[in-house]
């Protein structure tokens, strides 16, 4: 398809890029263009503006400092799940990044675009709930940081303000004796997610000391799944599969390859499988 | 001279295609060339109260806006014909822009022309277009039901056709007599057809000669300009010109005569400009003819002894909303008559209806016809394995149409010429490790978690469609032979011009290796030309695995013409009678005179110059023929498919796929080898994946590649493949078709594995596609 006319502005710096945002009232901001263009195409966004930042180098990279690792907003996914620095202090969102799309999709694609489009079956979004990873975004009056869990609101929706960017992410790295994984129920169209669980787990002297799963594709947004009960357990089978069964969602989402119903049972029994993986990674 | 016949070498058309050098219908462009945008109906029954022009109209750059009262202003037949009749067949017409009627989500309305494709998109969106929505019905079987939303006035209770072939009687006496018998209600899922190209129309007319030249995505271009001009555009046949530049994939979908190339055509009349159309996906996915879309109810009897004494089927056919260009043959023609496999049957009925729906046309799409009969016998033959107690392999080997049985007369009309089924299910036993398999499958059974499952599918179909007065007599309003016109230059280079045309099959290497094969001479010195109605003579295209069972073997037979001639002239220049003289290896030869020889190129030199020349014979050494074929051909195989499933989730992993196929003689194995993948891929895709899905309301939900899942290399595993040999008896070429035949097989091969790995929960069917929430659902309930 064919889509609307469009202004098309290149911004050399983030402070050009909010200045331009400032002036363009309804423009969107483009980073691969993975997502944006798309819908243009389908003319389910007619942005009278697209702002091109996919050239800021200031954006992009990844880097590692006192316990905690730095992504670029404009990094794409397969420089992540190519990352050295990820695969030895953040494996788990390398993992997630190599799952995303094919080869030229991640080529392409950036974490940052990925993000704030907050498609319910994005591989990323699970991942940096589970870490708690903090979003980054500048603004004329300055920055904020805004936690993952709080990141995503909705159906498509993030906290990213109009006159906002986002700069970049920022996840703790994984501890010693933490183990962590990302399983995917790939939707044999899109590619997308129908479910992606990701799963972490300490493990101290044979105990359980700290367990988090979440699990994408089920609802709008990430579903975090409590699973303490799975703290002072030596993580069986058992204890792990009563735990992923907690997964509980309000207004599953449906379509006609995957019922709602059917998402939350997958997201059991991949929670399940995520969380035997980062056990057996984390001893 | 090495044999090229039966040897790889690579596609001449390659390096073209890959380096982005191939010119395709879009790519095209001409001076004054003005882009097209067909404003289409969002609902799937409603009446057109009024259409309001004037918003686009004024839109600078817009330079026409076309409706159905320009269509009648014209003064044009203005229909999209069908070109395959059956007895009582209700034939409603067909318009090319809906007048005050739509009956699909994507029936043309109007058609904006612009002097860019943005533009003329913009302004589609402007036309206002007042919609009275009427209930619609998209589910064939609904659509039979009483009170069901008419498609057509003229067409009461939907039924378009109502269809038989074979006896009653001899199968409701079997089904008395049976010792067992097995019974299905299956669906076979609607598809579309996902050529990587999307259609696409480049119409120039030129008011200064009446002439018009339509470059199109077509599969058979001598068809297309026979229908757009009888049925659609009113010109004269020999002022238009249609060209088939490369085409990107077709499958079936680009057979057929469409309304947006005739509305493109007519646009480049009115405005005297040349006018492009390039449909977007989206579009693609509403309006190209869809494949398959069955309700069936199917049954098979059989004796103590595990042989087949009848089979039963009564199938319900989407038609759509429109009878397409061949659409009333698939469902009968190419399906009823392919309902014995390979097997002897002794009885069979089927009864077919074909029912209009608010959807896209239903017509040929790969195997058309014969994947759905063989998804129905190969699903009854593996129920069967099971009530009989003999397993998928032995109930298949006992009913199997013996060796020493051929010609063998079917009771559904075919008469198989040739065939030898026991040695393929052999060798694809052999291939597959078929008891070990069966071991692990037991181990997985005692241990639980993931199942393992062995799927068989032994095919045949009806290639190379046939005897155009059979096809003639069955309804066809076409013929179905093919022809060739074969020059040999002066210099004894070769062109060969083809009515077989090309849409990635690899014509120009294969028909290159017939002609150096038969004349003894380099591969790289004949020339195919095709696609091309100014420079081809008539032709019927490629489709139907027909392209060298047909086209070849006309190639052959004006080869065969050159040969006799060059003999006349040789036999002049030598001082020898033409009867002793004999063509190998690219000289005539005196026989039992190895010394007296001419060389191809000294008979063609002479055949041009003529100084030295027979008195009874004309200059020249080229030759037309147009070959009828004496019937159809009948490749077979066996294929086995392994899938492991996870009972947990559902879904299916492919683990092994072996198909062992008999296409008779192979003039490339690579290309027969290529064929067999992308069926493979094809039919694995509908058993999986592929499911074009219409809500109650008629809205095609599964219309972007968002939704609608096309296999993706990741999906697949690599295939293992072997063949056997048969030849065709009837062609001088021996070979019978490949095109078409792993989406024939496959369906039924992953679908048998699937139910064979849940046998332990009681599962005995779940139809396609096998999505892991309907297995899942399958294993819980």
């Amino acid at each position: 398809m064919y889509p609307a006319q469009f202004d098309y502005r290149r911004a050399g710096s983030v402070d050009e890029a909010l200045s331009l945002l400032q002036e363009n009232e309804d423009a969107k901001l483009m980073a691969g263009g993975h997502s944006l263009i798309p819908m243009m195409k389908l003319r389910l966004a007619q942005p009278p503006v697209v702002i091109d930042i996919g050239r800021l180098n200031e954006l992009k990279g990844i880097s590692e400092a006192g316990g905690s690792v730095r992504v670029g907003s404009l990094t794409t996914h397969a420089d992540i799940a190519a990352s050295d620095v990820l695969a030895a202090h953040c494996p788990v969102l390398a993992e997630a990044a190599g799952h995303i799309g094919d080869a030229q999709v991640r080529n392409r694609g950036t974490i940052g675009g990925n993000i704030a489009h907050a498609d319910p079956g994005s591989d990323i979004p699970p991942v940096l709930v589970l870490l708690g990873a903090s979003v980054h975004l500048q603004s004329p009056s300055g920055t904020r940081s805004v936690a993952a869990g709080d990141f995503f609101q909705d159906l498509l929706m993030t906290d990213v303000g109009e006159d906002e960017i986002l700069t970049h992410v920022e996840a703790p790295a994984l501890g010693a004796g933490t183990g962590a994984a990302y399983l995917k129920f790939e939707h044999p169209a899109s590619g997308y997610a129908v479910v992606g669980a990701a799963a972490a787990v300490t493990v101290q002297g044979g105990r359980c000391t700290g367990a988090g799963l979440v699990v994408g594709g089920v609802s709008a947004t990430p579903t975090a799944v409590d699973v303490s009960s799975l703290v002072g357990t030596d993580l069986s089978d058992d204890a792990i599969a009563a735990a992923a069964s907690g997964l509980d969602a309000e207004d599953p989402i449906g379509d006609i390859f995957a019922s709602g119903d059917y998402r939350v049972h997958v997201g059991k029994v991949y929670g399940k499988r995520a969380l035997a993986a980062a056990r057996d990674r984390a001893s | 001279m090495a044999r090229v016949l039966g040897t790889s070498i690579k596609r001449r058309e390659d390096p073209a295609l890959i380096t982005g050098r191939g010119k395709y219908t879009d790519d095209l462009k001409a001076e004054r060339m003005a882009h097209a945008a067909i404003v289409r109906s969002p609902y799937a029954h409603a009446r057109i109260r009024d259409i309001d022009t004037s918003a686009a109209e004024a839109l600078p750059g817009v330079l026409a806006v076309l409706t159905a009262r320009d269509v009648a202003a014209a003064g044009i037949p203005g229909v999209v014909p069908v070109g395959w009749l059956l007895p009582d067949l209700k034939t409603p017409a067909h318009p090319m822009i809906a007048a005050d009627t739509v009956r699909h989500v994507g029936d043309a309305v109007a058609v904006v022309v612009a002097e860019d494709r943005y533009l003329a998109r913009d302004a589609a969106d402007r036309v206002a277009v007042d919609y009275e929505p009427l209930d619609a019905v998209a589910d064939v079987v609904a659509a039979l039901e009483d009170g069901a939303p008419a498609v057509h006035e003229e067409a009461p209770g939907n039924v378009a056709f109502d269809w038989e072939i074979g006896e009653r009687e001899p199968v409701d006496a079997a089904f008395a007599s049976a010792a067992h018998t097995v019974e299905l209600d299956l669906r076979n899922n609607r598809l579309i057809p996902h050529a990587i190209e999307p259609r696409a129309v480049l119409a120039s007319f030129d008011s200064s000669t009446g002439e018009m030249t339509i470059h199109m995505t077509s599969q058979n271009p001598h068809v297309h300009r026979l229908l757009m001009t009888l049925a659609s555009l009113g010109m004269p046949e020999h002022k238009v010109r249609i060209v088939a530049p490369e085409v990107g994939g077709g499958f079936g979908s680009k057979i057929h005569h469409y309304a947006d190339e005739a509305i493109v055509g007519l646009c480049s009349m009115k405005l005297d400009r040349p006018v492009k159309w390039t449909a977007t996906r989206t579009e693609t996915n509403l309006t190209d003819a869809h494949g398959r879309d069955h309700s069936t109810h199917c049954a098979l009897a059989l004796d103590a002894d595990g042989r087949i004494t009848g089979l039963r089927v009564d199938t319900a056919a989407a038609m759509g909303a429109y009878l397409s260009t061949f659409a009333p043959a698939v469902p009968t023609y190419l399906y009823g008559t392919l309902l014995s496999g390979q097997y002897d049957i002794p009885a069979i009925h089927c009864h077919v209806t074909g029912v209009f729906t608010h959807t896209a046309p239903v017509d040929a799409y790969r195997g058309a016809g014969r994947p759905e009969a063989t998804y129905v016998v190969e699903r009854l033959l593996h129920l069967a394995g099971e009530a009989t107690g003999l397993g998928p392999v032995e109930v298949r080997r006992r009913n199997f149409v013996s060796p020493d049985a051929f010609p063998y007369q079917t009771q559904v009309a075919l008469a198989y010429d040739s065939g030898n089924y026991g040695p393929a299910m052999d060798r694809a036993l052999e291939m597959v490790g078929y008891d070990d398999l069966r071991s692990q499958q037991a181990a997985r059974r005692d241990n639980g978690g993931k199942q393992i499952g062995i799927g068989f599918s032994s095919y045949i179909e009806a290639c190379g469609l046939a005897p155009s007065a059979v096809v003639g007599s069955l309804g066809a309003q076409a013929g179905q032979w093919e022809s060739a016109d074969v020059r040999v230059h002066p210099t004894a280079s070769v062109t060969v011009y083809t009515g077989s045309s090309s849409h990635g099959q690899g014509h120009e290497t294969t028909f290159s290796q017939i002609v150096a094969d038969r004349l003894g001479i380099d591969p790289e010195a004949v020339e195919v030309i095709h696609g091309d109605t100014d420079l081809v003579q008539f032709g019927m295209g490629t489709y139907g695995s027909r392209s060298a069972a047909v086209g070849g073997s006309a190639i052959v037979k004006s080869v065969e013409k050159i040969i006799e001639k060059g003999k006349k002239i040789a036999a002049h220049l030598l001082e020898a009678s033409a009867e002793d003289l004999e063509y190998e290896d690219g000289s005539f030869r005196v026989a039992g005179s190895p010394d007296r020889a001419l060389a191809l190129g000294d008979v063609a030199l002479q055949a041009y110059l003529a100084h030295n020349y027979p008195d009874d014979l004309e200059p020249g050494l080229s030759a037309t023929s147009f070959y009828d074929p004496a019937n159809f051909t009948y490749p077979f195989g066996t294929h086995v498919c392994v899938v492991e499933v996870d009972t947990e989730t559902g879904s299916i992993d492919l683990l092994r796929y072996a198909a062992v196929d008999d296409v008779g003689n192979v003039i490339n194995p690579m290309i027969v080898d290529g064929q067999l993948h992308g069926g493979l891929a094809q039919g694995i895709g509908q058993a999986l994946w592929e499911n074009a899905v219409y809500d109650d309301s008629g809205q095609l939900v599964s219309g972007s590649l968002m939704d609608y899942a096309v296999p993706k290399i990741h999906n697949l595993i690599p295939f293992e493949l072997d063949r056997t040999t048969t030849p065709c008896p009837h062609n001088p070429l021996g070979v019978k078709g490949v095109g078409e035949a792993g989406a024939i097989a496959s369906p039924a091969a992953v679908v048998n594995a699937v139910v064979d790995a849940l046998a332990p929960f009681g599962i005995s069917h779940i139809d396609m596609p096998l999505t892991p929430e309907k297995v899942w659902r399958a294993v819980n309930s």
